[in-house]
């Protein structure tokens, strides 16, 4: 089991999200985190969610995605070719014992304490979601209090939008597998 | 022109050319329903029993005409009764509009008086839905149903109307007759790849299914199968769509495909499935099934590719265009080998089904026989869910596209009735309803829709005092614990009951009366029921074991 992360653009109308999220509970997909907000275009949203699943998941969740009616645009956020970040906001045991180390992680993994009580310290942590896993790790022996988290948001590198022109994705990797299998095979 | 919110939806559905519709009335389709009195000499209205059957009928004159069916229904219970119908049209891919009032906009949210969110609750089982805010919406807002509803992969949407809506007066301006959207054609690279398995395939199986018969292929697909010489197998929702007696047609595959369609996919070296989406009931074991084939997959919906079986080259798009772009595509081929394989497949099928026949019983197959004495090529055949639906599926000799109107995919109990009036409606032919003691219990109401409205149905039951595949299962699989199957202790005499509908009916309790009295029932021009006993123990075969493969394929009783 692989995550990985889908971004759509949705018609930004009520009942909308229903609609993508009851296609993973539909199907029994399982959404790790899920993001939806504005966008250039106010006629859009943007949801990006971020899913546990082999490859056959993968491609049912892109495919049955582009069959809602209210979805426009959907692809996958290649690892390789994307940028993606993830914000959370983490409170903490505040100690004395303790304070000076949290400090220190706060300080290396460049994030930054903004709340501060003589019992408790909120840190908020921005980047990719295994940087803010690494953290967790990290403070987990101070004691964490409570936390939140966004989940991810993703963008394509360099000159590639999610409108780009999508026809052809599936034709390809097609037969590509076509290929693929013929040469394990021999023929 | 200024019109009111109801009189826009009956002018929208008179511009979809719609000539029936289904339904029934209640508080919040009143606006509606005073609309449908006024255009009452434009748009025929069926009034049902019950909501359920009322979308099974708007989905039988589909299934039937190709025309996307139409059912209103009033809000809450009204608008939940037609969920039942509205997924069985969403498994079978069946274009449906239907139409529900709910509480005023004012009124929503606030759990009054049958209140329900039926957009909520049909999410899951329409391709998508509306809840229409407010009347300058709604022309628009029904146009796109339709669209939606017959383009690319068909299937049911739903809009729901509140009252207010429906009471509210606007300038009215038609949009027209909604257009089924182009659909995007298959890759010539891709399609050249196909060309070339096929070219180098010795068996090649060509395997059609639902989306068949929303493409209109049949007449292609026999002069693929002629131009590189392969047999045609077919699912249950890919009949009619070959003629029978085609001597290429194979039948039915599947849990209880005819013999020699599932051998020989089984044997073959190369599937070509134009518009299957490889169910469980069609594929058994997937890990065991056609493993010694390479496949290639058509479909409309790309999500269907590799699905529920990998396949080696799936192709998404206009299956039409790539059929008939495929026939150009191919090399001309001769199989001699292949050939006679399925001859000797066929000689064996022969066989088990004179080892299975008994001419002195009244038997499934001798009643279809009879009943098939006085059906054209152009008949509806409708079924309801069970034992003789798969009969029926095996035995009848379908003809003509669009002739079989059955519940494939959710296997819907009590379809038949409501479907088989629609399909009357629609084709405006006496339409055959093959329906067991079983399903018929389900839907016997609307006995008082097909009294009202005198299309010629011919109701045939299979009485066998059982749920008889339910039984079947437990004869086979459950050590004879005929748990809540038993059905014989009812005292139900459909005879009776259909005269108290105002319909004749006829036993049938020997196969020697059976000629003579459906004979009788047949001079009937209009509505009329017969009651056939059939021994509880019949059954379907060949089977083949739930999670089963080939290998365990049950041809005969005494394997058991």
């Amino acid at each position: 089991m692989e995550r990985f992360e889908i971004a759509c653009l949705v018609d930004n109308s009520a009942g909308v999200l229903t609609r993508v999220t009851s296609m993973f509970t539909r199907r029994d997909f399982n959404i790790n985190s899920l993001t939806v907000g504005a966008t250039e275009d106010p006629r859009y949203s943007r949801i990006t969610i971020s899913v546990n699943g082999d490859e056959k998941i993968r491609s049912q969740c892109v495919k049955q995605l582009r069959k809602l009616y209210n979805v426009k645009h959907v692809k996958e956020m290649v690892v390789n070719d994307r940028v993606s970040r993830e914000l959370a906001l983490i409170k903490l045991k505040n100690t004395p014992e303790t304070r000076q180390d949290i400090v220190s992680a706060v300080d290396i993994f460049r994030s930054k304490i903004i709340d501060y009580s003589p019992n408790t310290l909120c840190v908020e942590i921005t980047g990719e979601s295994s940087k803010i896993d690494a953290f967790l790790t990290v403070v987990a022996p101070y004691g964490i209090l409570e936390m939140s988290r966004t989940g991810v948001v993703a963008l394509q590198r360099g000159c590639h939008y999610l409108t780009d022109a999508e026809q052809d994705d599936f034709a390809l990797m097609e037969l590509n597998r076509a290929a693929r299998i013929d040469q394990l095979e021999g023929n | 022109m200024k019109k009111s919110g109801a009189e826009i939806i009956v002018e929208t559905l008179l511009e979809q050319g719609v000539d029936t519709v289904f339904g029934y009335p209640g508080g919040q389709v009143i606006d509606l329903y005073d609309a449908l009195y006024e255009y009452s000499d434009r748009l025929n209205h069926v009034l049902t029993s019950h909501e359920q059957h009322a979308c099974h009928a708007a989905d039988g004159y589909f299934r039937a005409t190709g025309k996307t069916g139409v059912v209103i229904a009033t809000s809450g219970p009204g608008a939940t009764n037609l969920v039942t119908g509205i997924a069985t049209a969403y498994l079978d891919s069946v274009p449906l509009v239907a139409i529900t009032g709910n509480v005023s906009t004012s009124l929503i949210g606030r759990d009054s008086f049958q209140e329900v969110d039926i957009t909520g609750v049909t999410l899951p089982v329409t391709k998508h839905n509306f809840f229409v805010h407010s009347v300058e919406d709604l022309a628009t807002t029904l146009h796109k149903a339709f669209e939606i509803a017959k383009s690319g992969r068909p299937g049911p949407v739903l809009v729901d109307v509140p009252k207010d809506v429906q009471q509210a007066v606007i300038e009215y301006k038609p949009l027209g007759r909604a257009r089924k959207l182009p659909e995007k054609t298959v890759n010539g690279f891709q399609m050249k790849e196909a060309a070339r398995m096929i070219n180098a395939a010795n068996r090649p199986f060509i395997y059609i299914g639902g989306g068949s018969l929303g493409a209109d292929v049949s007449q292609q697909v026999m002069e693929l199968a002629e131009k590189i010489d392969a047999p045609i197998g077919s699912t249950l929702m890919g009949l009619s769509a070959i003629p029978t007696d085609y001597p290429r047609f194979l039948g039915m595959q599947g849990m209880h495909g005819h013999y020699a369609s599932s051998m020989a996919q089984n044997e073959c070296d190369l599937i070509i499935s134009i518009g299957c989406r490889f169910s469980d009931r069609a594929t058994g074991n997937v890990k065991k099934y056609a493993k010694q084939a390479k496949i290639i997959q058509f479909d409309i919906d790309a999500a269907e590719l590799n699905k529920n079986i990998s396949v080696h080259l799936g192709l998404a798009g206009d299956i039409h265009d790539a059929v008939c772009r495929l026939i150009n595509e191919v090399e001309q081929k001769e199989h001699p080998e292949w050939h006679a394989r399925i001859a000797q497949l066929k000689l064996e099928e022969q066989f088990q089904q004179d080892q299975l026949l008994d001419p002195h019983k009244l038997t499934p197959q001798a009643l279809i026989n009879e009943i098939t004495k006085y059906t054209d090529a152009s008949t509806p055949i409708a079924t309801d869910v069970g034992q003789h639906q798969m009969w029926v599926a095996q035995y009848y000799p379908f003809q003509k596209p669009r002739t079989f109107i059955s519940s494939g995919g959710l296997g819907t109990m009590g379809f038949g009735l409501g479907a088989a009036i629609g399909a009357a409606f629609g084709s405006k032919k006496r339409t055959i309803l093959f329906t067991g003691d079983g399903s018929f219990g389900m839907n016997l109401g609307e006995l008082a829709t097909l009294y009202k409205t005198q299309v010629p149905v011919v109701i045939v039951v299979f009485n066998n005092g059982t749920l008889g595949m339910v039984r079947q299962w437990q004869t086979l699989f459950y050590n004879q614990h005929y748990s809540n199957t038993d059905l014989s202790d009812r005292k139900s005499d459909f005879v009776k009951i259909a005269n108290a509908f105002g319909i004749p009916g006829f036993h049938v309790d020997t196969l020697e009366e059976l000629p003579e009295t459906v004979a009788k029932a047949m001079a009937k021009s209009g509505p009329v029921l017969i009651d056939v006993k059939i021994d509880p123990d019949e059954f379907v075969l060949p089977m083949l074991p739930p999670g089963g493969s080939m290998d365990d394929i049950i041809t005969m009783r005494e394997e058991i």
